[in-house]
């Protein structure tokens, strides 16, 4: 007895040596790491993307050099589709890709794919759009008040709209619209459009195995491509849209449609696509997560740098045919800060895609809180979470200790100044509460039930389809 | 001797007659028909692009050049701050070009065939030997056969991704995803046209083998090979025709690399020129496809059994 006591004293004893050892040494680690960056683990790099103006970050990290200034050897590949894309991250054909924002927290809570993706870079603020056909724009227009010269008075809000999808219930016809994806910003933002105007878009109700997203909906929401927007409201199968640039511009272009708002009119400065990669690379990688997310941070700086002068360059790159591949002036039309609403009517919306500014890169918990509220809001989440468990997902997918990391390195290495990231010292991940919604309603990401109460149309606490 | 002649001048002319007339209806129908990407484009226009298409496949190459000085000045900057690095040349990651786009397409119908024609030719010559195999395999290759490759193609990449896992893969998983696909469609009329060439050979040949007592082998090498070339390279054509067509379409759903993928990427663009461009790989497309139609012709001319013998 005596002697296995004396086994056991010793056993304690290695134990905590060990571990001392251990701390000591990965303590040392941690200040090289901010000495020196290793060399990326992984060089040879394939991302996917979307043709949208928003993947712009990817396409300048390539063509300034950046990802090879970090020893990256980036290809960069177009994909059909955003679920296409998904499923390439996850089997690993892709590294890492422009994605929604609410495809990673959509897969590491479970809903369609499961898969561990991590963000440690958001992509963008802004830069969508809800667009109509010409049609419906007719039939809208009469309901909204002008200005003196005659032009419609913008934001334009659903209340427009409300009518018309009565009208077309009265005589029995379905009122089709388009977005992007089911956890897409997109469908959040038309969502949340249309409820601000009275408008029903329905409920999904995923554990009765109804994933289409239509029930009690007013407005019928269905999935299309972004690049196939145009075609499909040409064609007539859907009367509007939601969707990123160039795709509504593109329909003015044609003209076969009027843009009515922006994202940027629903909610100021609202966050876009990030940089997804799984769970899995970023362990395995921990260098190259490091290096590919400073490349992309260089990128994002240089397209915002001195109030958007390398814009026509950007734009110049952009429309080449590997990348949006979209004529120039189509894409020139959102990205040099103005948009074109019903042809000839072009108006300033300076801040129409942020990429720095305003800490657009920055992975905020409560932009990832924001997209679970929608979720929760529209019976994608099927049943009532604890604001903990909100802020435990978002901990999960949205890393803002790499993003930190990768930005102290840059600071470090006068690649950027500490001016560029003003609040990188004492940041806590969340947003101060955002005011500029369209229908006035104020979101706090530390609360997210409170928020999710306070909408008129959509789920609350303890309601269950 | 002048109605010879005649003949012989019609047997030229009409082509000539049939392209021209073609090429007229085609600009006059091009001029009538207006999409929201602009006027559907004329042959001038597609002449335009495929001048655009060289001259930006010749501007891919400099670039291509630079990277690679880039990377060496790289990898020997890095040698000498770090002496035990083993130096790497990576692959250039530049966009592939509209000839990057033919060559891929092109090796991966090939590989995908010849894979194809490696499976399925022993499989039709024991098929077309045994009665009991014909009629064991028999009702699989009828069911099988009139699948679509591209119904196969979502299996296909599911079992790829999960099946060809590799930390450095010798081919890309696309590559082997239209491989496969191609392998697929190739697969039964080759089957079925050796197994019906084997079935049909001369009985007095096969009475001839039988009284030398040749053994199986010899069999197939002396009697049966030679005898049924005729029917192999019949099923061989014909599966090539149907694996180009069902490549581009492989490539254009499943974005693997490729002239489908080049379409598709075009139309995704949406740009003034897209449709022209388009319209110049459908060209591309249709040149490539008859190529590789008359290649298959000759080869079989060239290794035909009954001309051999008679020419001798």
């Amino acid at each position: 007895m005596k002697h296995s006591w004396k086994k056991i004293h010793k056993h304690v004893c290695q134990a905590v040596l060990a571990a001392s050892v251990a701390l000591t040494s990965l303590s040392a680690m941690a200040k090289a790491d901010k000495i020196e960056l290793g060399y990326p683990e992984k060089e040879e790099l394939k991302f996917g993307f979307i043709k949208l103006t928003d993947m712009a970050p990817i396409a300048i990290a390539y063509e300034k050099g950046f990802f090879e200034d970090e020893g990256l050897y980036v290809t960069i590949e177009a994909q059909a589709n955003w679920k296409v894309l998904l499923d390439g991250v996850i089997d690993g054909r892709l590294d890492g890709a422009h994605m929604l924002a609410g495809q990673p927290i959509a897969a590491t809570i479970g809903y369609g794919t499961e898969a561990e993706i991590i963000t440690p870079f958001s992509m963008d603020l802004n830069g969508n759009g809800i667009t109509v056909s010409n049609d419906i724009w007719r039939q809208m227009k009469v309901n909204i008040p002008k200005m003196a010269d005659g032009r419609p008075v913008h934001p334009i809000k659903a209340d427009a709209l409300k009518p018309v999808v009565e009208k077309y219930a009265d005589e029995g016809k379905p009122f089709n619209m388009g977005m992007v994806f089911p956890v897409s910003t997109h469908n959040y933002e038309l969502r949340y459009w249309l409820a601000a105007g009275g408008i029903h878009p329905g409920y999904y109700a995923p554990h009765k195995g109804d994933t289409s997203g239509q029930l009690d909906a007013e407005v019928l929401l269905s999935v299309t491509p972004p690049p196939q927007m145009p075609a499909t409201m040409e064609a007539g199968t859907i009367y509007g849209y939601c969707v990123g640039e160039p795709w509504n511009q593109q329909a003015v272009f044609k003209g076969i449609g009027v843009p009515v708002v922006t994202d940027y009119e629903i909610w100021k400065d609202n966050p876009e696509k990030v940089f997804g990669i799984t769970k899995q690379f970023a362990e395995k990688y921990p260098n190259t997560t490091i290096r590919l997310t400073r490349a992309l941070i260089r990128a994002a700086k240089w397209l915002d740098e001195n109030n958007n002068a390398n814009r026509p360059e950007a734009v110049k790159i952009l429309a080449q045919s590997n990348y949006v591949g979209a004529d120039a002036e189509v894409i020139a039309n959102s990205m040099t800060g103005t948009f074109e609403y019903e042809k000839g009517d072009k108006r300033e919306v300076p801040d129409f895609n942020v990429f720095f500014r305003y800490n657009a890169t920055y992975p905020y918990y409560s932009d990832a809180i924001w997209y679970l509220t929608q979720m929760r809001r529209w019976g994608q989440i099927d049943s009532d979470k604890p604001d903990s468990w909100y802020m435990d997902v978002a901990k999960k997918v949205y890393r803002p200790d790499i993003y930190e990391k990768a930005a102290q390195s840059l600071i470090d290495e006068k690649l950027m100044s500490s001016s560029d990231f003003p609040t990188l010292a004492n940041e806590d991940g969340f947003r101060d509460p955002q005011t500029h919604f369209i229908d006035g309603i104020v979101y706090d990401g530390t609360k997210p039930n409170e928020y999710i109460n306070k909408f008129s149309i959509g789920l609350k606490a303890g309601d269950k389809i | 001797m002048s109605a010879k002649l005649g003949q012989q001048l019609t047997a030229m002319l009409m082509p000539l007659v049939g392209v021209l007339c073609f090429l007229f209806i085609w600009s006059l129908s091009a001029s009538q028909i207006e999409t929201s990407l602009g006027k559907f484009p004329g042959p001038g226009a597609v002449v335009t692009q495929v001048g655009n298409l060289y001259n930006e496949h010749v501007s891919e190459r400099g670039k291509e050049e630079a990277f690679y000085q880039r990377q060496e000045k790289r990898n020997a900057e890095r040698l000498a701050k770090d002496p035990s690095y083993v130096v790497k040349v990576r692959a250039y990651t530049g966009k592939e070009t509209f000839v990057d786009q033919i060559a891929t397409s092109l090796i991966t119908v090939l590989a995908g065939f010849l894979l194809a024609a490696v499976l399925a030719i022993p499989l039709g010559i024991a098929i077309g030997l045994s009665k009991a195999l014909n009629s064991a395999i028999n009702p699989m290759i009828q069911i099988f056969k009139p699948v679509s490759p591209l119904a196969w193609l979502p299996l296909v990449t599911m079992v790829v991704s999960a099946v060809y896992v590799s930390n450095d893969p010798l081919f890309a998983k696309s590559f082997i995803n239209s491989m496969i696909t191609v392998t697929l469609c190739c697969l039964w009329p080759m089957i079925i046209q050796t197994s019906v060439g084997v079935a049909s050979l001369n009985s007095d040949w096969i009475n001839v083998s039988r009284v030398l007592r040749l053994p199986a082998l010899t069999h197939v090498r002396k009697i049966v090979l030679p005898a049924t070339i005729p029917a192999i390279f019949t099923g061989m054509r014909t599966s090539l025709g149907i694996a180009w067509m069902v490549l581009i379409a492989a490539e254009m759903l499943a974005q693997n690399p490729g002239l489908g993928k080049f379409v598709w990427d075009e139309f995704q663009n949406g740009s003034s020129q897209s449709l022209s461009r388009i319209m110049t790989a459908v060209f591309v497309i249709g040149l490539i496809g008859y190529m590789l139609d008359r290649g298959m012709l000759l080869l079989q001319r060239w290794l035909s059994w009954d001309k051999a013998s008679a020419s001798r």
